[in-house]
């Protein structure tokens, strides 16, 4: 259960932050609520990944679908030499979710015992 | 423990945070650009919804209404001209910004900035060539013009409202791939847009093949095989005009000095025995243009039609936006240049024009004498002169910065020298070109965009200099007219000696004598960039005789035609596919070549090639087979010509048919490369052999070849060679270069226009879409209909009928 909300105030503190702070400031945010948490380590990188994955690829899945995949065909052409637009979104939630997942890690490590 | 697994794991983390913020090139920042709030994501526009805007614009003086149609066409009404041209930068920004500001910085030679040390030599050469000296010159000259300069500043202080409104999540797609930022628009800018086109289409000399030429095969080859003018061509003013003026005293040129018959007339030669190791490389494809009017007394209504379609490189973004502009003064439609204020070709309520390349030489190349290594002087009429040395900083990606010295004389920039181009020693040639000239073009298109007649058209006219434009003109009330303009200084087809000032241009053809003619007898007035005079025009015409006469014989054939034309008659012969070329070439490649050694599919594909109607269509078969034999039969035919370290051009398409039918002996048939002596009928067999073996090597067999328009694929390249993922490939489609539908593999009509004054209603589409961003579905949504040869009806009525089907409405306010 605590993982769950853990991943759930990633996901709404980041959507809000990121519309004033740099992409990264995922990190900080993971970091902090592990922290907060008492996240055990294991459950610091699942709560950091999955928030991330879910808000990056669960927000570029939306912009995609609205766009009837015009942009990510071309972008994934530019990336995978073909057209894999679900490969795109994957990716963008892997790349926001690998960051967070390791802030988040390394907050858990501040929690005393 | 603990204290371990949070050093390593926070290093882990910053270390990852770092790499995805920083590029890994060729690829952007990845964390920045998939950050679907920030990066590439951001750029996908969503397809269905569409909101009104109401904006406070800082800069403007009244309201401005503007309605994006259903093709994303802006409609602006502004209540004074201009607010209208501050818009008209506004919105182009929003859907052009990064294309505007690269064409820029080719020009200016700043690729190096944004594509790192690769760009270089690029760089170096639009520097060397003078671009940004000559846009240098413009923008002064247009300084000293206050209208023209406050309405080009308030284009550029809309841009820059545009560009002050972006965070850097709203930047074109391109900024976040390459990793920079948009910068401010200037009144310079503007001028390096127009010295781009000049760039693009004013570049045609010979001088140093045309010296090489004669160095190698004689004078009287280079008139046989280069003649200034062709008996049989349509003139672009009908033969036998009368000329308003005589000849010119002042000039001291004399209608007997005309260019007559087969005599290099203008000017002396003084060639010499030299020759050169390198010339300036000229565009792959030519860039040619169709434009033609009609009388009423040829239409089914009565009225005028005005058509135009100027050739160009098929991009993406596409070279022209279109726009709807409108003020109390003005009511235009058209093509725009993106970065540049009003209309290029386009109508308003009461007159039509549209623009061919003039094709004239307006380049000219002189031999310098230094005095010595220290190139600090050179010899000018016995005397030494100081050089100036004009410093270029080119700044390079990632800090460091080049610098180029460029030596100008009297003429313009030494283009290649020791440390630029290899140059052997004592061949230095200096440049002059009139796009290095400062003038003012956009004073011709604002007043065409407001006129209402044809004494406003010429006097509109007199302002635009480079690159020389045939501005075709039809006027609600009746009028058509046709006028070749542009600065045309009477230039050399050789390398001139650079130490005899009288070899200077000091003879300029006075811009109202410029070849024109208004209603004349035969009720159409067109161009093709064909040759533009007969004989009986006062001035010499130094053209460079690459353009074919074939798109402006077949366009005559098809206006005599017909008395009762109309929009649709138009549109057919806009996509015309009739090749004039391979109607003279073909019947003599038929006849020599010897078919009793040929059998089984060779045979069958020149039986299909006897019976083949000369039209490339996209379904057609017999097109590949004609095509790729005369690509090959070219190929030997002037091998001659093809010495890399003696640069040389071939004879046009024309000439080539002509000499295949008529010279049955000569010694240019020879092969160089074999040991044999060819023969005419030898190499019209080797070549179709040659072309027959490369599709079979494609294809297998010859009857498993694929048809013309699939062959063919021609494609719309994005403007950046790396984003080649954003082009448009395999567009499916008929023509090829030298007939009306000038489609090649990369190249064709750029913009399509017809105007009909019997119902005021235009039609016009380009191979692009207006949106600029390939995360639009409006960046390439017209070009399937452009390739079927449809167009879209401009809607080009007023405000009040926008609202009906428009995508939505920006309002904008001070």
């Amino acid at each position: 259960m605590k993982l769950v909300s853990a991943i759930i105030t990633v996901i709404i503190i980041s959507a809000i932050l990121e519309n004033f702070l740099p992409w990264w400031t995922i990190a900080p945010v993971a970091f902090i609520v592990s922290y907060l948490f008492k996240l055990k380590w294991y459950q610091a990188f699942l709560a950091g990944f999955l928030g991330l994955f879910i808000l990056w690829a669960g927000m570029s899945f939306f912009i995609d679908h609205s766009n009837e995949h015009i942009l990510s065909d071309k972008v994934s052409v530019l990336f995978f030499k073909s057209v894999k637009p679900m490969a795109l979104i994957i990716m963008t939630g892997v790349i926001g979710g690998l960051v967070a997942g390791f802030g988040g890690l390394a907050g858990s490590f501040l929690v005393k015992k | 423990m603990r204290f371990l697994g949070f050093i390593l794991s926070s290093a882990i983390t910053i270390a990852l945070i770092w790499v995805l913020n920083h590029p890994l090139a060729p690829a952007p920042a990845l964390g920045k650009f998939f950050d679907p709030y920030n990066g590439f994501w951001q750029n996908a526009e969503s397809t269905k919804h569409f909101k009104d805007m109401d904006l406070h614009i800082e800069g403007l003086r009244d309201k401005v209404e503007v309605y994006f149609d259903d093709r994303l066409v802006p409609h602006v009404y502004a209540k004074n001209n201009e607010d209208l041209l501050f818009m008209q930068g506004y919105i182009t920004a929003r859907n052009r910004l990064w294309q505007m500001e690269i064409q820029t910085q080719n020009a200016a030679g700043r690729i190096c900035e944004v594509a790192g040390e690769k760009a270089l030599k690029a760089d170096r050469l639009s520097r060397r060539i003078g671009l940004a000296f000559g846009a240098e010159n413009s923008k002064a000259f247009i300084e000293k013009d206050a209208e023209s300069n406050d309405l080009i500043r308030a284009y550029c202080a809309g841009v820059n409202a545009y560009i002050k409104t972006l965070k850097p999540k709203d930047y074109p797609l391109e900024y976040k791939l390459l990793g920079y930022a948009p910068e401010e628009w200037t009144p310079l800018k503007v001028a390096l847009l127009l010295k781009n086109m000049a760039n693009m289409l004013s570049v045609y000399e010979f001088d140093i093949e045309n010296t090489n030429f004669v160095s190698k095969f004689g004078e009287d080859q280079f008139h046989y095989f280069y003649p200034e003018r062709d008996s049989f061509s349509d003139y672009i003013i009908p033969k036998g005009t009368k000329w308003a003026f005589g000849p010119d005293s002042a000039l001291n040129v004399k209608t007997e000095a005309a260019p007559k018959g087969e005599k290099i007339s203008n000017l002396d030669h003084d060639w010499g025995e030299e020759s050169y190791d390198r010339t300036i490389e000229k565009p792959k494809e030519l860039n040619g243009s169709n434009n033609w009017a009609v009388s009423g007394s040829k239409t089914r209504s009565g009225k005028p039609l005005l058509c135009n379609d100027p050739h160009l490189q098929l991009n993406l973004p596409s070279i022209w936006y279109e726009m709807h502009l409108v003020s109390p003064s003005m009511n235009v439609y058209g093509a725009t240049l993106p970065g540049a204020p009003c209309v290029i070709s386009g109508f308003n309520d009461s007159i039509a024009w549209g623009v061919t390349n003039g094709g004239r030489d307006v380049r000219d190349w002189f031999k310098i004498t230094f005095k010595d290594d220290s190139h600090d002087e050179y010899l000018v009429d016995g005397k030494w002169e100081k050089i100036q040395r004009r410093i270029e900083h080119i700044k390079i990606k990632g800090g460091t910065e080049f610098l180029d010295t460029v030596l100008y004389t009297r003429y313009g920039p030494i283009v290649f020298d020791r440390s630029f181009g290899d140059v052997k020693s004592k061949q230095y040639l200096a440049m002059k070109w009139t796009a290095h000239q400062g003038s003012n073009e956009f004073k011709t298109f604002y007043l065409l965009n407001q006129g209402k007649n044809y004494d406003n058209y010429i006097d509109a006219l007199t302002n635009y200099s480079c690159p020389s434009q045939n501005f075709v003109f039809a006027c609600r009330n009746g009028d058509i007219a046709i006028k070749e303009q542009g600065n045309m200084p009477l230039t050399k087809m050789f390398v001139t000696d650079g130490s005899r000032s009288e070899n200077d241009w000091n003879k300029v053809i006075p811009i109202a004598n410029n070849p024109s003619v208004k209603n004349p007898e035969r009720g159409f007035v067109s161009s093709a960039n064909q040759f533009p005079v007969d004989e009986t025009y006062p001035y010499p015409v130094t053209h460079v005789g690459i353009y074919e006469d074939s798109r402006a014989m077949r366009i005559n054939r098809l206006l005599e035609a017909s008395d009762k034309m109309d929009a649709a008659y138009m549109m057919k012969m806009q996509s015309d596919n009739y090749n004039v070329i391979a109607s003279l070439m073909l019947p003599t490649m038929l006849r020599v070549i010897d078919r009793s050694k040929l059998k089984g599919e060779e045979l069958d594909a020149l039986k299909a090639l006897d019976k083949w109607d000369y039209n490339d269509n996209k379904d057609s078969k017999a097109t590949v087979y004609y095509e790729a034999w005369n690509d090959e039969l070219k190929d030997m035919l002037w091998d001659e010509m093809s010495d890399p370290s003696l640069p040389m051009r071939r004879p046009n398409a024309f000439r080539t048919a002509y000499f295949l039918k008529e010279d049955s002996t000569s010694a240019f048939y020879d092969n160089l490369q074999t040991g044999e002596k060819e023969t005419r009928e030898m190499i019209v067999l080797e070549s179709f052999d040659k072309a027959m073996n490369k599709l079979k090597q494609q294809y297998g067999t010859l009857a498993g070849i694929k048809d013309w328009g699939t062959h063919k694929a021609t494609m719309v390249h994005h403007l950046s060679p790396a984003l080649d993922a954003f082009s448009r490939m395999n567009v499916y489609c008929g023509g090829n270069r030298g007939i009306i539908n000038a489609t090649s593999h990369e190249h064709g009509p750029s913009w399509r226009m017809i105007v009909d004054f019997g119902d005021m209603k235009a039609y016009c589409l380009y191979p692009g879409g207006q949106s600029g961003n390939p995360g639009s579905k409006f960046y390439d949504n017209m070009i399937d209909k452009w390739a079927n040869g449809e167009y879209y009806e401009a809607k080009f009525g007023p405000k009040e009928q926008m609202g009906k089907d428009k995508l939505f409405k920006l309002t904008a306010d001070k």
